[in-house]
């Protein structure tokens, strides 16, 4: 048995101390012992992006990240998205163009929108396309998520 | 009503907050639990020792087949499915043994311990193998109209081959998961992600020993479904159910994603023979088609799939004479289950291949024939099995795609196009769908709600169907609060529950809205009468003199409800409802539905199985790079039938959806099986659906305008199965591009899905007998 390890990390803006074991993914830190449980589990294989999370701004497969990795970075998940009640601009867009159906890739689709929009204030429909490949989807036929990102007002842009 | 509002969950989506089954809050006591499976095709089991399993670290139990406490099966129409495999194993991923432990590394541990001994017996893994064994499920079945030996023998042309289409994996986003937690004494409660809570209810109890009273099953949303857990959720629950009774700690069992693929059944592989005769316009005298499937290992719902094949193997066409023979095969793969269009994608795909294939040999573009052989609106109007083709928007809609899509101006630039590349070609080509609605058992079609209504004014609405992204409750919420005429954030819809409402159909046959919807606002109707006396009463109490309030004058609209006549004698809604409880009037009710107007001979064949029929067309044009075998899709119109869309926003993203998915069964979705019937692509990685960056460049859906159904609630029409069919528009115009390799003279090979190695191989073919016979056309 490996030693758990302590890291400290900040997780939707809030620092933590943890004890973790070395090969616990990233995923399962989130929501087996943070109760984070916005982040999915789609594969555990890096292939579906239900588990996308920031990892300082940059969307990245939680299922992939060790949780060690963390240490003394910033990890952002569905949960630290709103601004308390307040949704994000993309999230009252997907509210609006009926970007979500059965919403298990939701969480995930938005994280991936969030960090192109970070970077890409306005991008093309093909940015927006090419971003969010990694994210699966098998009920929407992406246009409406395409459209939501796209039509995210880019004033109301900015956390 | 007929509003865009947003699916009911969906701001519980955008935060992460909604909750399915892997979310649920889990107490210490909570134990995993793990499906041990067969390695072999088909084997023996000799001997196992689970001896040293049960006592590795942190197991609690390690169950076999001679554990179970109550039946060992779990067939949904046929008992020939074992809950876990008894004295053999029939395919690769049957479940054999289940552990509990604290963790999941437990369980692999423990699983690595247990010793098990197979005998490996031949095993069938194609349908060619399973037609040369005469390895039949079942008997044949046939169904037709007219002679067609005297419409083949005497038609000007004839043409005959054979199509395969391949198997598909559902590729839900949430993998199938159940968490059973016990109750007091024979009591379960199961969460599960089913699209059929009361039969997983029925099986549970079954496998337990139990009645159906003692098991509670809650299916509060699924993260996707696609038929792929209308029968194949139950077996999680019942493998959880049988760990949580051995052990009485609550137990969850989700799958692995290549546990799922591996283990759960796919859409059924054809292979179709068929012939067709026709005149020199196109026009079909006869057809013969010889549909076989491939079911897997056991019974599961092949027959009822194979059944809806053979009512759409017409697709939108007139056939004066037809004859549909269907075979179901058995095979040592697992049980092959319900997928989105239940039959009906595969039988299309093979009568559009006889369309195209009609078109090529006359020299005509495909469209024409399609339009020419559509059922009519008076005559040429009745299917091979009796129905008569109603409310037929067949023409209508292929006028108005025609025209929107441009499609004529876009051949035109398509031949251009092609005339000046060499290396590359596009294709163009419109296909439609005409889909029966209604289970084709005829008794699932029925559906119940419990509505009850609470002191402070606000709404629970239960009812039989599960939600699983298509919008279901959203749809349910805006019937109840449209009919009680009040706000929609008062009305809530319950998690889908077998103590509220009791033996219900699956969610599935895209019935959900149609029946569920009509069975909410039965219960309503009750309540709105019950309701309307008491306010009634209560304005003539109040204001005596006047004119006296029938509870038939009264309205409910705008959170109010009023005296038609007198507007103003009103009161709001939550203040009427105390109103209602001092009276001592129940605020419970519940509604119920059967569809009417159905019926179904099965011996004769004929009948009117469907309530109505459901209309789409889709116009897509591709580009296929003929040295790679490499597809862009350039653009898509569809043009569908919604009826009076309930909520356009929801309808437009199934149609999408449903195209998408259909996409990716004509093209990405290639599953593999080696020799020994291993699953080759059991991962997202060597099984592909399609990405944002697989869908059209220009992708455009509308819903056909002035469609008022007569046939289900508030004139609506149901989404959910037929746009998947539309898929076949893409696959047809890639066929169209390679066709163009030979200039459209002679008939290209071609398979489904169109990977790119099959759209390379039928291109290198053309040029090869393209060299061989440089000058004389080819009818292959
Ligand atoms: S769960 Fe991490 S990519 Fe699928
Ligand atoms: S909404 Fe169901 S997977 Fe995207």
């Amino acid at each position: 048995m490996m030693k758990s390890i302590v890291i400290t990390t900040t997780i939707n803006k809030r620092k933590h101390e943890l004890e973790v074991h070395p090969n616990t993914t990233l995923l399962d830190l989130l929501r087996d012992e943070l109760g984070l449980t916005g982040t999915k589990r789609g594969c555990e294989a890096g292939e579906c992006g239900a588990c996308t999370i920031l990892m300082n701004g940059q969307a990245v497969n939680s299922c992939l990240v060790l949780a060690p990795q963390i240490d003394g970075q910033e990890i952002l998940t569905i949960e630290g998205l709103a601004d308390g009640d307040k949704l994000h601009p993309l999230q009252e867009s997907f509210l609006d163009h009926d970007a979500v159906h059965c919403g298990f890739c939701t969480p995930g689709m938005l994280m991936s929108a969030k960090s192109l929009l970070d970077r890409n204030a306005s991008p093309t429909e093909l940015e927006v396309r090419t971003a969010i490949s990694g994210n699966l989807c098998r009920c929407t036929g992406y246009q409406q998520i395409v459209d939501a990102v796209l039509e995210t007002e880019p004033v109301k842009r900015e956390t | 009503m007929h509003q865009q509002i947003p699916h009911e969950s969906a701001a519980l989506h955008v935060t992460g907050e909604a909750l399915y089954i892997d979310d649920l809050p889990s107490s210490p006591s909570l134990l995993i639990g793990r499906v041990v499976y067969s390695p072999y095709a088909h084997a023996r089991i000799v001997s196992y020792d689970l001896t040293k399993a049960r006592e590795a670290p942190g197991v609690v139990a390690v169950l076999s087949a001679k554990d179970i406490p109550g039946h060992n099966q779990m067939g949904p129409v046929v008992k020939d499915e074992p809950c876990l495999a008894a004295e053999g194993v029939t395919f690769i991923g049957q479940a054999v043994f289940l552990i509990a432990a604290r963790t999941d590394a437990q369980c692999r541990a423990a699983e690595k311990l247990i010793d098990v001994k197979y005998v490996p017996l031949e095993a069938i893994l194609t349908l060619e193998e399973a037609i040369a064994a005469n390895n039949l499920l079942g008997p044949p079945r046939r169904m037709q109209r007219g002679d067609v030996e005297v419409a083949l023998g005497s038609a000007p042309h004839v043409l005959k081959g054979e199509l395969r289409t391949g198997a598909a994996e559902h590729w839900y986003l949430e993998t199938q998961a159940a968490l059973c937690v016990p109750g007091e004494g024979p009591e379960m409660t199961v969460y599960s992600s089913s699209q059929n809570p009361s039969e997983t209810q029925k099986l549970v109890a079954e496998v337990l020993g139990v009645k159906k009273k003692d098991v509670v099953v809650e299916v509060r949303r699924i993260g996707g479904g696609f038929g792929g857990k209308e029968t194949q959720g139950n077996h999680v629950a019942c493998w959880s159910a049988l760990l949580c009774r051995a052990t009485g700690c609550p137990v969850k069992i989700r799958l692995f994603r290549d546990e799922d693929m591996i283990m759960t059944g796919k859409r059924h592989r054809f292979l179709t023979r068929y012939e067709v005769g026709f005149d020199d316009q196109g026009k079909l005298l006869g057809v013969k088609f010889e549909l076989n499937s491939d079911a897997g290992a056991a019974t599961d719902l092949s027959f009822a799939i194979m059944e809806r094949a053979m009512f759409h193997c017409d697709n939108a066409y007139y056939v004066p004479a037809i004859d549909v023979t269907a075979r179901v095969w058995r095979t040592n793969l697992p049980s092959n289950t319900a997928f989105r269009g239940f039959g009906g994608p595969q039988a299309m795909a093979a009568m559009e291949t006889v369309i195209d294939r009609v078109a090529r040999y006359l020299h005509k573009d495909a469209a024409e024939i399609r339009q020419a052989n559509f059922y009519g609106l008076e005559q040429d109007n009745v299917t091979h099995y009796g129905q008569v083709v109603e409310n037929n928007r067949l023409h209508t809609i292929f006028d108005q795609l025609m025209k929107s899509s441009e499609y004529a101006a876009r051949r035109k630039a398509v031949q251009e196009f092609n005339a000046a590349n060499e290396f590359w070609k596009k294709g163009l080509a419109l296909t439609p769908v005409k889909f029966g609605i209604s289970f084709t058992t005829s008794h699932l079609n029925q559906a119940g709600a419990l509505v009850n209504i609470y002191s402070d004014g606000t709404v629970l609405v239960n009812h039989g169907g599960t939600e699983m992204g298509q919008g279901l409750h959203t749809k349910i919420q805006q019937i109840a609060a449209t009919e009680l005429g009040i706000s929609i954030d008062r009305v809530r819809v319950n998690a889908t529950n077998t103590s509220k409402v009791p033996n219900t159909s699956p969610t599935a046959a895209s019935t959900g809205t149609d029946m569920n919807g009509m069975a909410v606002k039965h219960a309503v109707e009750t309540l709105k009468d019950r309701i309307a006396e008491c306010v009634a009463a209560l304005f003539n109490e109040r204001d005596p003199s006047a004119v006296h309030t029938a509870k038939g004058d009264c309205c409910f609209e705008s959170d109010v409800i009023f005296d038609s006549r007198h507007p103003e004698r009103r009161i709001g809604f939550a203040e009427a409802i105390p109103q209602v409880i001092v009276r001592r009037v129940s605020l419970s009710a519940t509604g119920f539905y059967r569809t009417p107007g159905i019926g179904w001979d099965k011996t004769k064949g004929v009948g009117t199985p469907f309530r109505y029929y459901a209309f789409g067309m889709a116009v897509s044009e591709v580009l296929v790079d003929t040295l790679t075998g490499a597809m862009t899709l350039l653009r898509t119109d569809i043009l569908h039938d919604a009826g009076d869309s309930i909520n356009p926003g929801i309808d437009t993203g199934q149609i999408e959806g449903g195209y998408i998915q259909g996409l990716g069964w004509c093209t990405t979705e290639e599953i593999k099986w080696d020799s020994a019937g291993n699953l080759m692509t059991h991962s997202p990685d060597t099984y592909k659906i399609p990405t944002a960056k697989d869908i059209p460049i220009d992708f455009r859906v509308t819903l056909l305008e002035q469609a008022t159904n007569p046939n289900a609630i508030y004139g609506s029409k149901t989404v959910a199965e037929p746009p998947f069919m539309l898929g076949l528009s893409t696959w047809m115009a890639i066929k169209d591009a390679i066709s163009a390799v030979a200039n459209h003279t002679v008939e290209p090979e071609y398979a489904l899905p169109a990977t790119n190695e099959v759209i390379l191989l039928s291109i290198e073919k053309l040029r090869n007998m393209m060299k061989v016979n440089a000058s004389e056309p080819v009818h292959a």
